[in-house]
């Protein structure tokens, strides 16, 4: 049977208008129903003919899944809400610097308004190879296309590698992770489940099928951004080929706090993700005790970006995200210095 | 005079193209209009065994299926579907049904029984003593034989070379191996020059292919009428696709009527049309019914052309001072599965032309590989050149202590310069004209250059600064078409364009020269373009930046016979002799009695009554027979201006724009920052300011993607493109420029053409690309790469390391 890539094959399609009739639509399809959110990762899929749903449930009617509200002194986000909608809330701009970054520097002007924080950090990897339709691991099959001695895997995993070598594609959760999101879901079951931002993502080493602990008829509903981390010393900072449309080689986020003036400054707490390098994105905890306490110098920015990359197994085209991780978790502890050219 | 060349005027499809309401291909609908798609072929070579259809037919909607065995045979040459595909994505095969959905269903029940053939994505590969070839007769073509008296040049030979172990001992390296070549030439006195060089350098350089990417990709929609063929497809060159089409589908080209009003890019992957559009012409008439193909944007991945991508080693001898003695450049093309292209070629004369070298060997090899078919894309061959060269010439001048500027300066091309091997006459080929080093002092002062360079190479920060310059250069112009024209009772000139709408502006910009020889209100001019039916001119495929060049002076010529025409008519009904009278204010008079005369509309009525050459009866002998009969048929309107450019041209035309660039790069991330741009054009007379502007900015700005990130991606193993997306191939972005890009030209008039123009739509490709990558150079060292895209991974192993890392040889990584 010869394969097309093009036009969508039809399907059912559900609008519901709120959460309930949503997740009752997902449990009277089961594993023929696909969550729609922006639609960015979904109709690649879609318009594919890879994955074939019987019936599409559009999240775009349900109101109670989009809008930003304040909770708690921290922000409550819909999991519906565009990337754009983030980017320009005061609170978002003010407290959490953050997660605008990271939102403004996900794909392109157009994609932002279309696509949602929801969809941003549920979104399946974007391994060419998985992506193309190939029978690999991830889909369900026994081979890895990306980890042969020929295979052109610039863009993959250093680290966590089980079978599977694809990297998150996420340009929003190592802020969220950084910032201590709540992931709210609402399970099939109708309770609501809160998972930290950190646990909200899952390696192959768990479910090489999945990206995401979400399981068939949860639904993400909000994420939670608490006050902890407001107002915090950030950094952020996505490298890429080039400066739309494109996904991160390397990313890093971090939330600091410290104690101190600029030279003498101690840091006292901090939360340090990098994305971009494993299937998830990876907080890197021990790196984070490690510098807990010690000065925010380049010395103790060295000592960190060593640790960081502790295990890292490059593949033929990728090594160089282990100088790439370093120095973005470098600067991440002890920030980039400019040029002073003024044109 | 109305001054028309040399104006900025706003074209009359603007409006319809900013509101959409222009009509590409995909926009037309026709009553009972089936739509058809393609199942491709999933490996990179392959033999039809059989097709099993029957399931497919069977479903309610579908009316037909198109295979090979269904086109007429080209004599070996790519067709719109085959029985042995040799790329992945290759069609084998079109569904028509009622509609897509039903057409993508109908290919996922036919059975298409492949038998794997053998196949290579690398050229090297393919070259290696046991390596596998991409076609079962042949691995590369050689040279094409020298053409006939007249005659176009024969196709060249598809030959089998296979290289030997020792040839590829130098492999390790990082050089490229050079076994035996299939095409050579040669001037001067190599070994002296290298003996008398001061030093030598030998340096290899891996330029990428990418895929052209127009934004409108190659759909296309027909139907049959009366036994004729209504073909509406998207095309850089209306008049000169007509023909093609009639070829690939097996009708005389009178029977195609081809409507190509407006075309979204092309960048050469459209130039004479797409074999692809034979698919909906063939199934229209199998299926008696309309037929729409529309492409996806994997498709055209596939389908839609990719620049070849080259491996050159150039060994270059330099004079303490930097002028170069000698240069040996090897060649090895990647012309993919079909071809065979002739960048490789160009390439090798676009280095002898910029860098004038005092002796000059080059050599090459066109290698087949199984990956998606090449075609021109703009700039071909020169661009690679630029890549090839560049490294080298910048190293050589950080050895020597020379400027970059002032090497580039010293070495550069000046009037009727030389270039090429010495031909069978016993003289090299010379240009009609260049004015580098006007525009190579006018840039460097427009950039800043001495004052830029002070702060390069010095770190801040993470950042560091450099600055490149590059000469692109590219054919500009060809000779001989012809033009059309009427000036009718309505008192407004009809001029007819055989150029498509490729958005260069090229199609209309040719009137206004007749319009200004005419001295005719641009408001009077209706320009005729976009169909075939409308009874085109033998018109110049709109590739190869020829079009303002050739078109211009065809135009020129036709205006040139109107205004002939207007006063020999005049003197016959008003007295005096032809010369008596002049042209002007929209009437022919006598000179110095303005009243004496009568209006462009009198003498559109007078060119009818009196028939014959007035009005188009009777033609001149030199003009095309396409032009013959499109004036025929136009004939009686109105009086005509008809006539073949004849005039004289001392030289081959070229075009040359100098790219200036200013890079940051981020030693800590590898990445490149574009902060400013300039770029000064020596391409004669300017016709259009604005659409200048924009094609010298936009053809860098390609240039500039293909320093920092456009490329093809293939898989080795399974030989199938990876790159199939649209954002993998990475074209560039608006923000990946610097907010404002300086460009303009020197606006010295060629003096081997009328008007003065030459084309400016290709050369800033090169200096875009080699600019970038000699700031990158500049800012961070000489050998930090030797491939492109530049990409940070490149730069930043490179740095880390000390030493190259990127893989030295191999292609589509």
């Amino acid at each position: 049977m010869a394969v097309i890539r093009d036009p969508m094959p039809a399907f059912e399609l559900f609008q519901p208008t709120s959460v309930a009739d949503a997740q009752a639509l997902l449990d009277r399809y089961g594993a023929g129903a696909w969550v729609l959110a922006g639609g960015l990762d979904s109709f690649d899929w879609l318009k594919d003919r890879i994955k074939r749903p019987a019936a599409l449930v559009d999240l775009g009617g349900v109101a109670e899944l989009k809008g930003i509200r304040e909770r708690d002194g921290g922000l409550e986000i819909g999991a519906m809400t565009t990337l754009t909608e983030v980017v320009h809330h005061p609170i978002v701009r003010e407290r959490y610097s953050i997660l605008l970054e990271a939102a403004e520097s996900a794909a392109s002007p157009q994609i932002r308004n279309q696509g949602t924080i929801g969809g941003n950090v549920s979104q399946d990897t974007r391994c060419w190879y998985y992506r193309a339709g190939w029978p690999c691991y991830r889909a369900g099959g026994n081979i890895c296309y990306a980890d042969t001695p020929e295979s052109i895997n610039r863009e993959h995993a250093i680290l966590q590698a089980d079978r599977c070598v694809a990297v998150s594609p996420s340009d929003t959760a190592p802020a969220l992770i950084a910032l201590d999101a709540q992931m709210v879901i609402r399970t099939s079951d109708g309770d609501e489940r809160v998972v930290p931002a950190q646990d909200y993502f899952v390696g192959p080493a768990i479910d090489i099928t999945r990206m995401t602990v979400l399981q068939p008829g949860d639904l993400l509903t909000t994420i939670r951004i608490p006050a902890t981390w407001a107002g915090a010393r950030f950094y952020f900072e996505k490298v890429r080929d080039r400066q739309v449309w494109d996904f991160a080689l390397v990313s890093v986020a971090s939330a600091m706090v410290v104690k101190g003036e600029d030279n003498g400054a101690i840091i006292e707490r901090i939360r340090l993700v990098v994305n971009g390098v494993a299937a998830r994105p990876l907080r890197l905890e021990a790196v984070e005790a490690l510098v807990q306490g010690r000065p925010r110098n380049e010395s103790t920015a060295v000592i960190a970006s060593n640790r960081a990359i502790e295990g890292a197994q490059p593949l033929r085209f990728n090594a160089y995200k282990l100088p790439l991780m370093k120095n973005l978790v470098k600067r991440a502890i002890r920030g980039v210095e400019g040029g002073t050219w003024t044109s | 005079m109305p001054k028309l060349v040399g104006q900025n005027y706003v074209p009359v499809d603007h409006v319809a193209k900013v509101t959409g309401r222009a009509r590409y291909a995909e926009d037309y609908r026709v009553d009972g209009m089936l739509f058809t798609k393609l199942l491709l072929s999933p490996m990179p070579h392959a033999r039809v065994r059989s097709i099993d259809t029957t399931a497919a037919m069977a479903m309610p909607g579908v009316r037909a299926i198109l295979t090979a065995d269904d086109l007429p045979d080209l004599e070996g040459a790519e067709r719109g579907l085959t029985n042995e595909p040799m790329y992945a994505g290759e069609p084998i095969l079109a569904v028509a049904a009622t509609d897509e959905l039903t057409a993508a269903e109908a290919i996922e029940r036919i059975v298409v029984d492949l038998e794997p053939l053998p196949f290579v994505t690398d050229p090297l590969e393919a070259l290696r003593p046991d390596g596998p070839s991409a076609r079962l007769n042949g691995n590369a073509w050689g040279a094409p034989p020298p053409g006939g008296p007249g005659g176009p040049a024969a196709p060249a030979p598809l030959e089998t070379i296979k290289w030997t172990a020792e040839d590829f001992g130098d492999e390790e390296s990082g050089r490229l191996p050079m076994g035996k070549a299939l095409e050579e030439w040669a001037f001067g006195d190599l070994d002296a020059g290298f003996a008398s060089a001061a030093i030598v350098l030998d340096e290899t350089f891996v330029a990428q292919s990418s895929g052209h990417h127009p934004m409108e990709t190659r759909s296309a929609m027909a139907y049959w009428q009366n036994g004729k063929l209504f073909i509406h497809a998207s095309t850089q060159s209306v008049a000169q696709t007509r023909g093609n089409i009639a070829r690939w589908v097996g009708i005389p080209p009178e029977d195609v009527i081809l409507i190509s009003e407006y075309t979204g890019g092309g960048f050469g992957s459209k130039g004479g049309g797409a074999v692809s559009t034979s698919i909906p012409c063939l199934l229209s008439k199998k299926a008696n019914a309309p037929v729409m193909m529309r492409i996806t944007r994997e498709e055209e991945s596939y389908i839609g052309r990719a620049r070849t991508n080259m491996t050159g080693r150039a060994k270059v001898g330099f004079t303490k001072e930097g002028r170069i003695t000698a240069l040996d450049l090897f060649i090895v093309q990647d012309t993919g599965a079909y071809g065979p292209l002739g960048d490789h070629r160009s390439a090798g004369l676009a280095a002898s032309l910029i860098y004038q070298p005092a002796a000059m060997r080059w050599r090459a090899v066109n290698v087949l590989t199984n990956t998606p078919p090449r075609s021109q894309q703009r700039s071909p061959g020169p661009m690679q050149a630029n890549g090839i060269m560049e490294p080298v010439i910048t190293k050589a001048a950080r050895q020597l202590g020379i400027d970059q500027l002032e090497i580039r300066r010293l070495n550069s091309p000046e009037g009727k310069a030389l270039f090429g091997p010495v031909l069978p006459t016993g003289q090299r080929n010379h240009v009609t004209s260049a004015f580098v080093k006007e525009a190579l002092d006018r840039g460097a002062e427009r950039f800043g250059w001495d004052e830029r360079k002070t702060r390069t190479g010095k770190r801040q920060g993470s950042k560091v600064r450099g600055i490149g310059v590059t000469v692109g250069p590219h054919g500009a112009g060809s000779i001989g078409w012809d033009s059309i024209m009427t000036i009718r009772p309505d008192g407004k000139l009809y001029v007819q364009s055989g150029v498509g709408n490729l958005g260069t502006h090229s199609v209309l910009d040719l009137a206004r020269v007749a319009a200004e020889v005419l001295d005719m209100p641009w408001e009077k001019v209706e320009v005729v373009w976009g169909n075939t039916g409308n009874h085109l001119p033998w018109t110049c495929l709109s590739v190869g930046s020829q079009t303002t060049h050739g078109m211009t002076r065809a135009n020129h010529a036709g205006a040139m016979d109107a205004v002939r025409k207007l006063k020999e008519l005049a003197a016959r009904d008003l007295g005096g002799a032809p010369d008596d009278y002049e042209v002007g204010g929209e009437r022919v008079f006598r000179r110095g009695n303005p009243g004496r005369g009568m209006s462009f509309a009198q003498a559109g009525r007078r060119a009818i009554e009196l028939g014959g050459r007035f009005d188009g009866h009777d033609l001149p002998e030199d003009i095309n027979p396409m032009t013959k009969a499109s004036a025929t048929a136009l004939a009686g309107l109105g009086l005509m201006g008809v006539a073949k450019d004849t005039y004289p041209r001392d030289g081959i035309t070229y075009g040359f724009v100098i790219g200036f660039a200013e890079v940051e790069v981020d030693v800590e991330t590898g990445g490149v920052t574009l902060i400013d741009f300039v770029a000064v054009g020596d391409v004669g007379t300017v016709v259009n300011p604005r659409s200048l502007v924009a094609q010298i900015k936009g053809g860098a700005c390609l240039g500039i993607a293909h320093a920092l990130f456009q490329k093809s991606v293939v898989d080795p193993r399974y030989g199938v493109s990876l790159s199939d997306r649209f954002h993998y191939s990475k074209p560039l972005s608006i923000l990946d420029i610097p907010a404002s890009m300086h460009a303009e030209a020197v606006g010295l008039a060629d003096p081997e053409t009328p008007v003065g123009a030459k084309g400016v739509g290709e050369p800033p490709v090169g200096a875009g690309y080699g600019a970038v990558m000699n700031a990158i150079s500049d800012a961070v060292g000489e050998d930090v790469f030797r491939r492109a895209p530049v990409t940070s991974d490149i730069v930043l192993m490179s740095l880390e390391n000390g030493r190259r890392m990127h893989a030295p040889l191999q292609a589509h990584v």
